[in-house]
């Protein structure tokens, strides 16, 4: 029955390859292929917008006219607006005070959420939901609750509950427009921040607690020693990009206010798109939007030194 | 130093009984071993003395004082964690120094006990280093490190060993030992390796299904096992226990092979028990196949057929046989351990 048909034959050599092939295998030239989208993607949608934008601040470029070269006169002229100087503070009070909101808050609900209670998963699901809702939906809410006339918080003060006899001022004030809009921005960021940090609460193991538990260790004392210590590398994270989220706002001022009133609520931002392409300047507007890197770069070297890994987190090597 | 006594403790998650009224004496400076496997609420029970867990019925007494209702803290405990639960963010000399700075102890006097622990541990040249630039050994006597300096009346540990590798654990195993018996604390043990509870224990506290199986002292432990469970959890290579009949001419298992009985054996055992390191190769023995040899070195452990029953002896002797091949082994009659139906131990 073993009638031999011939097997096939069988080299152990490796067919020659074509010149295709073996340009694939050139790393360099592979390394380079697979590069090229996102290098496209970024170049045409990140470098070149910045590019353009840093560019045109030092031109007097308006809409419709091309501008020539002016070197620093965009910025010369900005030092000595008032309405800029404004804008720089509003900007850093603006992102000081609701970071620190946000951050206070958000560590609460976190901590809250990471202890058992009931309903815990729809809690968390809840608690997302300013997150989701995208922002000018959220900001045109703000606006109906901060309105002068329909507001539902002056509706409670004034007609239910009777403590005041007139309507609130949220936004037609200086001040209390700014606070108005800080508790929009602190509503807005706390899930983010509350969601990042239960996740990092999650990492800290529970026999640490009751090592601590046994140690002697008072509930204010192993969130100070064990839960803050362990948190801090990812709180460091979720604080610089709150940070630069909020330090470039634009949507819930714009929505809400517009920088109104009398200009008392811009942040670089929407002041920047306000004189750059509302009032055409797109010079002057882009030196304001150029105005903000410094922060900017400030935040990123905050998260760089505040990321840097601690010695207790690294392998080996004491010396 | 205490005694701790364990009375009647019930445990129960929800509707789930995890331990069904557990008695433990212990008494001051013994070394208790809490053995058993998986499951078995072992460790639950070390929780409940730690005060992790709480009570759900009975009492718990250290030195006297019934703890039910005493914040961990203020049992008077240390505890060794299985994952050893240092703290990563704090350096050795800080994670030992731990529980005396919340309690506001003076500098020197911290620093003195930090390194009396040091000393005794050999950790002297590790103080400022961070928990992850440790190896397993060191992690574990940093730990223990932890638990010393407090002076507590009771070590307890939970599992301490299962993260090292099998060389470490038996010089471990000793050190911790070791450590015991000079400092005299009353330390409770919990491990699922039976060699751990024999080498290390005063008593062992064998528990099954939130049961205590027996407790005694190992070596009566491994002479007379009460049951079943114990005679097959404690000792390596564990016990043989064959399912048979008694006949007048030997016990029956049911290949039809006829095993020797001791004189005056019980009628109504159901087990034979014989430990493998108890039977010799002699051609008065019984006949079986060989399955597997496996030499350790110091002895040849081989496995037999009868039948569809398997039989596993321990020999001093180099065993030369092969798979297939026939041989001949005699259990030690003093040494068979009969049991009932039930599962418990006959009076032999």
């Amino acid at each position: 029955m073993s009638a031999t048909t011939a097997a096939p034959v069988w080299t152990k050599m490796r067919p020659k390859q074509g010149a295709l092939s073996r340009l694939f295998d050139w790393k360099p030239f592979l390394a380079f292929v697979c590069l090229l989208p996102a290098v496209g993607l970024l170049m045409t949608f990140l470098t070149y917008p910045l590019g353009l934008g840093i560019w045109l601040a030092f031109t007097d470029t308006t809409i419709g006219r091309e501008g020539i070269w002016v070197g620093l006169e965009n910025f010369i002229w900005l030092m000595d607006d008032p309405i800029f100087w404004s804008a720089v503070f509003f900007s850093v009070f603006y992102t000081g005070v609701a970071t620190i909101g946000k951050f206070a808050l958000g560590l609460w609900l976190a901590l809250l959420l990471n202890q058992h209670v009931p309903f815990k998963s729809m809690l968390r699901a809840i608690i997302l939901l300013p997150w989701i809702v995208p922002t000018v939906l959220s900001a045109i809410a703000f606006w109906w609750i901060y309105d002068p006339q329909f507001s539902i918080i002056s509706y409670l003060f004034v007609d239910v509950l009777g403590w005041r006899d007139q309507n609130i001022d949220f936004i037609n004030t200086a001040w209390p427009a700014r606070w108005s809009l800080i508790a929009a921005n602190i509503w807005r960021g706390i899930p983010f921040v509350a969601i990042t940090l239960l996740a990092g609460l999650q990492t800290i193991p529970p026999s640490l607690y009751e090592a601590a538990l046994l140690d002697g260790a008072s509930g204010w004392q192993r969130f100070r020693y064990i839960t803050f210590p362990m948190l801090l590398p990812i709180l460091a994270i979720v604080m610089t990009f709150s940070i630069i989220f909020t330090f470039t706002d634009f949507q819930l001022v714009y929505a809400i206010t517009r920088g109104g009133p009398v200009n008392s609520t811009h942040l670089l931002a929407t002041l920047a798109f306000q004189r750059g392409i509302q009032g055409g300047q797109l010079g002057e507007g882009a030196a304001i939007a150029v105005s903000m890197i410094p922060f900017l770069v400030f935040a990123t070297l905050f998260s760089y030194y505040g990321l840097a890994r601690r010695k207790w987190q690294q392998g080996e090597g004491n010396d | 130093m205490a005694t701790v006594s364990v009375r009647q403790a019930l445990k129960s998650f929800g509707t789930t009984r995890i331990l069904h009224g557990v008695d433990v004496e212990i008494a001051d400076g013994e070394f208790v071993v809490l053995v058993g496997p998986s499951g078995c609420g072992k460790s639950t029970l070390l929780r409940m003395i730690a005060g992790l867990e709480n009570i759900s019925g009975g009492e718990i007494a250290i030195d006297g004082r019934v703890v039910n209702n005493v914040p961990p803290k203020d049992r008077d405990i240390a505890m060794v964690f299985q994952n050893y639960a240092l703290y990563p963010h704090m350096t050795v000399r800080q994670n030992m120094a731990f529980s005396m700075k919340l309690a506001k102890a003076p500098a020197d006097i911290m620093e003195a006990e930090v390194q009396r622990a040091a000393k005794i541990l050999g950790l002297d040249a590790l103080l400022d280093r961070y928990p992850r630039q440790l190896s397993g050994g060191q992690r574990q006597r940093v730990a223990m490190g932890r638990a010393i300096v407090r002076h507590p009346q009771v070590f307890l540990f939970d599992e301490p060993l299962s993260n090292l590798d099998a060389k470490l654990r038996v010089q471990m195993r000793s050190e911790i030992r070791e450590l015991q018996q000079r400092l005299g604390t009353t330390t409770i043990y919990v491990t699922h390796d039976q060699i751990e509870a024999m080498t290390m224990a005063d008593q062992i506290v064998v528990m099954n299904g939130g049961r205590i199986e027996q407790s005694g002292a190992p070596l009566a432990l491994y002479d007379k096992p009460a049951n079943l469970f114990v005679a097959g959890f404690i000792g390596s290579p564990a016990m043989n226990l064959l399912p048979g009949t008694v006949t007048d001419r030997g016990f029956r298992i049911p290949s039809g092979t006829l095993l020797p009985l001791p004189p005056h054996a019980p009628a109504n055992a159901a087990t034979y028990g014989i430990r493998p390191e108890h039977m010799s190769l002699s051609e008065d023995g019984v006949e079986g196949t060989i399955v597997l040899v496996e030499p350790t070195g110091s002895e040849t452990q081989v496995t037999l057929r009868f039948g569809e029953t398997v039989l596993t002896g321990a020999f001093r002797e180099r065993v030369q046989g092969r798979p297939g091949d026939k041989l001949r082994v005699l259990p030690d009659l003093d040494l068979v351990h009969l049991f009932g139906p039930d599962g418990a131990r006959l009076p032999s």
